[in-house]
């Protein structure tokens, strides 16, 4: 489930890139570290496989539908977490330039949801723990299908948050969650069927790939839990810096430009007064009931009645009737412009 | 099956167009990437119920578009193809938020309804502009300007490997969906069992071809990075288009293009 541009704020999707790419530095420089070049070429090839096999379905009995694989929990189990995680995120930098899946600001949600919990959630703290040195058979599948199913929860409930978070959406916390935690489930328990049977297909033909992945030195809890917090710390950081200035100043950019030029002075008193009304509601909104209130409770803003007097009501036609006006001139401007230079084009 | 081509074909498309060049493909990419990132977040940054204002955004893809000489047909449907998500969860708006906010005549527009048209229009922006930055760009491109400015170089290679990648073993997943569709009576053979052994070959002929790429790369003097023929320059039409459509951007965030257009127009047609 991708995360998309449109369902976020700014401060949300920066504070999401800011972590995942910091994830990437640290995976890339451990990578390199590992000096081991063969994975340079297997990584590739195998994030392309991703692509591939996302693309061979099949069908699930019973109910007429299809399904695929998702391949962020056997890539982990096949790669480690840090290349994986890379292989992961190249796989969704690509779906996002090229099949402009989700966006390009929600590629760092998307990381963090589809790549991250896998990798350094899922596969050190369920999978690893679970599945012992020297898994059987029926271990093996048990413990990859509970990894899978926990991780297609914990993926489409930040999906929950950082939509929730930015507020664009109206859907309530409680109906949101219950619409996609059981559709994952489902997800879960067929990504965790086809990972299964890959794996044991691969432990049957090629069992020195899975030995190799599993004797890999341990990757002890503490470089895992550093990072996590380094996730974590940088998360906050960057979305506390982004929402500070936002609750701060309603609007931080207008802000950042008003100081710049210095033109705060034209605007006029009324909307300075509302503006101070609006800092006022950020601050008291950014307190922790932040991000189960305001999906409820429709955002104030300008165009909402009850925070005009009576008396505005007229003006407040006004400007309406303006903005739509313009903007049927903007759209008219737009198509003329643009049949012309085609015009002009096909001319030269 | 033929989804797996047609996603190939376009795929194949993209690189095609990118390929073309205008003044706009001969930019250096970091304007490009920067001037779409400084859009993005000027676009995204409107509030919910944000709907006039977002319109002069679409300025830029149609410029875009016209100077970089890409078939706008072939973008408008990629964009038409918008992420299911984002419709799955706008759709709800209208039903939950119905507070009146806007009266024409006897019909009400709420807030719902506003902002569900406002996630569209965004959607509608923000996947445009990165079908036409990859149209105009190429993903290698944009790849290594992401390295120059600080991209880490696993991380790029890994990209640009992918990328190779991508366009075989697609290929090679198609011939092998083919195959089991048409050995397949009835739907015998589509379900998960034989999903799983199929996945396990073509994941293992993957990996063998992985080693016997990394050997021909060993041989032809591999040292872990990728070299490139164009050199971009950051020079000083490079510097003019980015602070141009950034300022531009900026203007349209802070003040409602539309809305000024129409009251100069209103004022003047009383």
């Amino acid at each position: 489930m991708h995360m998309a541009d449109a369902l976020l704020t700014p401060a949300v999707g920066v504070a999401m890139w800011a972590a995942s790419a910091g994830a990437i530095a640290y995976c890339s420089a451990k990578v390199r570290r590992e000096l081991d070049d063969r994975k340079t070429p297997l990584m590739g090839v195998l994030g392309a496989f991703l692509f591939a096999a996302q693309m061979i379905n099949f069908t699930i009995p019973a109910t007429g539908s299809s399904g695929h694989l998702g391949g962020g929990l056997l890539l982990a189990i096949l790669l480690g977490p840090h290349a994986a995680f890379l292989t992961i995120a190249s796989v969704l930098v690509v779906q996002a330039m090229l099949f402009a899946d989700g966006g390009l600001l929600a590629l760092g949600c998307n990381i963090f949801n589809i790549g991250f919990i896998p990798a350094f959630v899922v596969y050190p703290f369920i999978y690893k723990k679970l599945i012992g040195n020297n898994p059987g058979k029926k271990r093996l599948m048990i413990v990859t299908m509970i990894s899978a199913i926990v991780g297609l929860q914990l993926g489409p409930f930040s999906v929950v948050l950082e939509t929730l978070f930015s507020g664009i959406s109206s859907l309530p916390f409680s109906t949101f969650v219950l619409l996609m935690q059981p559709i994952h489930l489902a997800i879960g328990v067929i990504e965790g069927l086809v990972t299964v049977a890959v794996i044991s297909f691969v432990s049957r033909v090629r069992p020195d790939i899975l030995q190799c992945a599993l004797e890999a030195r341990p990757i002890g809890a503490r470089p895992v839990r550093n990072l996590v917090l380094t996730f974590l710390m940088a998360a906050l950081l960057a979305g506390g810096i982004v929402s500070w200035f936002a609750s701060k100043n309603p609007d931080g950019l207008e802000w950042a430009i008003a100081k710049a030029t210095g033109k705060e002075e034209l605007k006029g008193p009324e909307q300075g007064l509302h503006r101070v009304l609006a800092a006022l509601q950020e601050k008291t909104a950014l307190m922790p009931d932040y991000s189960f209130k305001m999906p409820v409770e429709p955002v104030k803003n300008e165009m909402k009645p009850e925070n005009g007097h009576k008396s505005d009501n007229g003006e407040k036609l006004g400007t309406t009737v303006s903005g739509l006006l313009g903007t049927l001139i903007v759209l008219a401007l737009a198509y003329l412009s643009g049949s012309i230079l085609n015009n002009r084009k096909r001319t030269l | 099956m033929t989804s797996i081509d047609g996603a190939l074909l376009d795929f194949k498309r993209l690189d095609q167009l990118a390929e073309g060049d205008t003044t706009i493909h001969r930019l250096d990419p970091r304007a490009k990437v920067l001037a779409t990132v400084v859009f993005i977040v000027s676009v995204i940054s409107f509030g919910k119920y944000e709907l006039t204002a977002l319109i002069p955004f679409f300025l830029f893809p149609m410029l875009m578009v016209a100077f970089g000489n890409l078939p706008p047909g072939y973008v408008v449907k990629k964009i038409l193809l918008l992420c299911p998500f984002v419709l799955m969860v706008g759709i709800f708006n209208p039903f939950i938020d119905r507070v009146v906010l806007v009266r024409l005549g006897s019909f009400g527009v709420t807030g719902g309804m506003i902002s569900f048209a406002s996630i569209i229009i965004r959607a509608a922006l923000t996947v445009g502009i990165s079908i036409i930055l990859v149209s105009v760009t190429g993903f290698t491109d944009i790849c290594r300007a992401l390295e120059r400015m600080g991209m880490p170089r696993a991380f790029s290679v890994q990209l640009l490997f992918l990328h190779r990648y991508i366009f075989v073993l697609a290929e090679e997943g198609g011939r092998i969906s083919r195959a089991r569709q048409l050995r397949s009576f009835d739907g015998r053979g589509l379900g998960i069992k034989i999903h799983g052994s199929l996945l396990g070959h073509f994941l293992l002929r993957t990996w063998l071809r992985a080693e016997r790429i990394h050997m021909a790369m060993l041989a032809r003097g591999f040292a872990g990075q990728f070299h490139s023929r164009h050199e971009h320059r950051f020079g000083s039409r490079e510097i003019l288009f980015l602070l141009g459509w950034s300022t531009l951007f900026i203007t349209f965030r802070l003040h409602n293009g539309s809305q000024l257009l129409g009251s100069i127009l209103t004022g003047i047609f009383p």
